[in-house]
């Protein structure tokens, strides 16, 4: 990448694989937890933080020197809300559904850990574009845990892929399921995405032996 | 040269490989291990793990056979209901021990099958001996789901159970749930309809799976559970003897109360299984019981309520029913996830009961409450420890500081 110096390149790859916020940092597990049923709101609950994550480190860096550090929580605050509350209107203006499916998690991105944090430890200490990067990286290693965990409990909890049934149709016994599958109620509820995001974890580690705790 | 020095030449030559587990593990199954204790090990005996499973397994044995018989029982009396009348001249005819062979012997073979592989693969990988922890599990499996479970599912079910209930814990001994109620809870919620219900308890009852015979009306006769009648304010059709002895519908192995008995006696005999957690899981359930039907003797429950049923229900028919006794000798009792102090015994089998009815009572849709009760109480095993230890070390303090005083 001739655009990204390699201090920078880092910045956006770190936090996809050996820094990631869900696998390595575990934060944002709640909206992971409660959103990843269906691919297609893993989709956008991903979108949505890209957006807020990395819109919202460039206005803090922006405003880091002239931030109190009494009151930045507050400051930090009414910005991601600022971000959170143009993200649900858009959902509710073009995406009337969607919205309604994930209802309290869009306004839940506020309390996200992924967003505080990366504002705490990032922007408040660095220029607008390295935050911007930050920003995006991180959200795309949260969108990719995302992504996956969406995917395998769509497809093995409702044998669909973002709605389209691609598995055959359960009812009429088409597809697989004429050979006796059956989808897996287990995948659709929250216990499950830990489980997977648990087996995310270890594939993760036991390909990449630093990343092992020591106790 | 005879085939056991033969295989003690093979280990020898093998040692150290990758493949080295899983060589040793067919070798000390087949064979005593050709390996004493060296050092100063001041206490000898005789039993190690291989011979802990195999008497678990024993006392297993009589339930397999009677679910397998049981299973063509329920199959044909679900047919010819006169057949219910005098079940002793019934139940053990070569028809009934076929269907259990074909729908029960299935079950173990799967389930012994995708468990020992996993545990090889395991074993290879991590470098260690296989353990001989899935024996029993894999023997346990198959005696607690319903006899007309797919296969698939009791394989992608055992591959759970023994992945995530298991080995990501470090293997046998490390485990914090029981992985055979693992496997079951992982049915439960995976496929809830080939797991409760009343159609699926009698082999080919339900219409997925086949017709019962000529002239059979899949809505008029099933094989309705005890717990389902009740939760539906139901009397159920069998007595109270048919409940003891077994001769009802349920899961394959769990259905005599009468042998598994029996087999609680043999591992308390052997001293593998707890008498304490035995009792005192009874016990926990015989006061559940008692304190419903005092509720329902206070006049506080009346019949128009959803509880009635199973609250109704004498405390010691619910020792009888459902899972609880089969899991209060055979899973409550495992010494990995179980409690390790005999006071935390008492505690933790008392929860178990007094859980499981509670659980039986009040969610109609878990009428097998014991094994989330177990799978609960597994969880809280280490603490219940961790406090009657802490309890023991207060009071000596105490009686240190009085004497010192």
């Amino acid at each position: 990448m001739g655009l990204l110096s390699k201090k920078d390149t880092k910045l956006i790859t770190d936090p996809f694989a050996d820094n990631n916020p869900i696998t390595i940092q575990v934060l944002g597990i709640c909206s992971a937890l409660a959103i990843t049923a269906e691919l297609k709101a893993s989709i956008v609950m991903s979108i949505s933080v890209l957006f807020v994550l990395g819109v919202g480190n460039v206005v803090i860096s922006l405003m880091r020197n002239i931030i109190p550090s009494k009151i930045r929580i507050i400051v930090q605050l009414i910005v991601v809300a600022t971000l959170v509350i143009i993200v649900d209107l858009v959902l509710k203006a073009f995406a009337y559904e969607l919205s309604k499916t994930l209802g309290a998690f869009i306004g839940l991105i506020i309390t996200n850990c992924i967003i505080m944090g990366r504002f705490e430890a990032f922007a408040l200490g660095n220029g607008p574009w390295r935050s911007f990067l930050d920003g995006i990286g991180n959200a795309v290693g949260y969108g990719v845990i995302l992504i996956i965990v969406g995917f395998f409990r769509e497809l093995l909890g409702a044998g669909t892929l973002l709605g389209i049934p691609v598995l055959g149709d359960p009812i009429e016994k088409t597809g697989l399921y004429a050979y006796g599958y059956e989808n897996n109620g287990f995948m659709i509820m929250p216990p499950m995405a830990l489980i997977l995001v648990g087996l995310i974890i270890w594939v993760q580690r036991s390909r990449n032996k630093a990343l092992i705790e020591e106790h | 040269m005879s085939l056991k020095a033969r295989l003690h030449d093979l280990k020898e030559k093998y040692r150290g490989t990758k493949m080295a587990p899983a060589f040793n593990a067919l070798h000390t199954f087949l064979y005593l291990p050709n390996e004493v204790t060296h050092g100063g090990t001041h206490i000898k005996a005789a039993d190690d793990l291989k011979r802990t499973m195999n008497t678990v397994i024993m006392a297993l044995i009589p339930c397999l056979i009677f679910g397998m018989l049981n299973a063509g029982y329920q199959h044909y009396a679900a047919v010819d209901n006169s057949l219910r009348l005098n079940p002793l001249a019934n139940f053990f005819t070569l028809d009934n021990l076929w269907i259990g062979i074909i729908k029960v012997l299935p079950l173990v073979v799967v389930s012994y099958g995708v468990g020992l592989i996993i545990e090889f693969i395991f074993a290879v990988i991590k470098g260690h001996e296989v353990e001989e922890g899935y024996l029993v599990t894999g023997m346990l499996v198959p005696l607690i789901v319903p006899v007309d479970t797919p296969l698939w599912m009791l394989a992608v079910a055992v591959a759970f159970g023994v992945i995530i209930g298991k080995e990501v814990f470090g293997g046998t001994g490390m485990n914090i749930l029981n992985p055979a109620l693992t496997i079951r809870a992982f049915l439960f919620f995976a496929y809830p309809t080939w797991m409760s219900g009343d159609k699926v308890w009698v082999h080919a009852a339900d219409p997925r799976v086949g017709k019962l015979g000529q002239g059979y009306i899949p809505d008029v006769i099933s094989g309705e559970t005890i717990l389902g009648s009740y939760a539906q304010n139901l009397e159920p059709v069998y007595t109270n003897w048919d409940k003891f002895f077994g001769f009802i519908p349920g899961s394959v192995g769990e259905t005599s109360t009468f042998l598994i008995l029996l087999g609680a006696a043999f591992l308390i005999f052997t001293k593998i299984g707890s008498w304490r957690i035995i009792v005192s899981t009874f016990a926990g359930a015989a006061v559940m019981g008692l304190i419903f039907n005092a509720v329902v003797h206070a006049e506080i429950i009346t019949e128009s309520s959803k509880f009635f049923g199973l609250m109704n229900t004498d405390w010691w028919e619910h020792l009888m029913i459902g899972g609880l006794a089969f899991g209060a000798v055979y899973m409550a009792t495992d010494p990995v996830t179980g409690s390790q102090t005999n006071k935390g015994k008492w505690i933790y089998g008392f929860l178990i009961g007094f859980i499981s009815i509670m659980i039986r009572v009040f969610n109609p849709a878990y009428p097998e409450g014991v094994f989330l009760a177990i799978l609960l109480m597994n969880v809280f095993a280490p603490t219940i420890d961790h406090y009657v230890v802490q309890g023991n070390v207060k009071r000596r303090l105490k009686r240190l500081n009085a004497k010192t005083a």
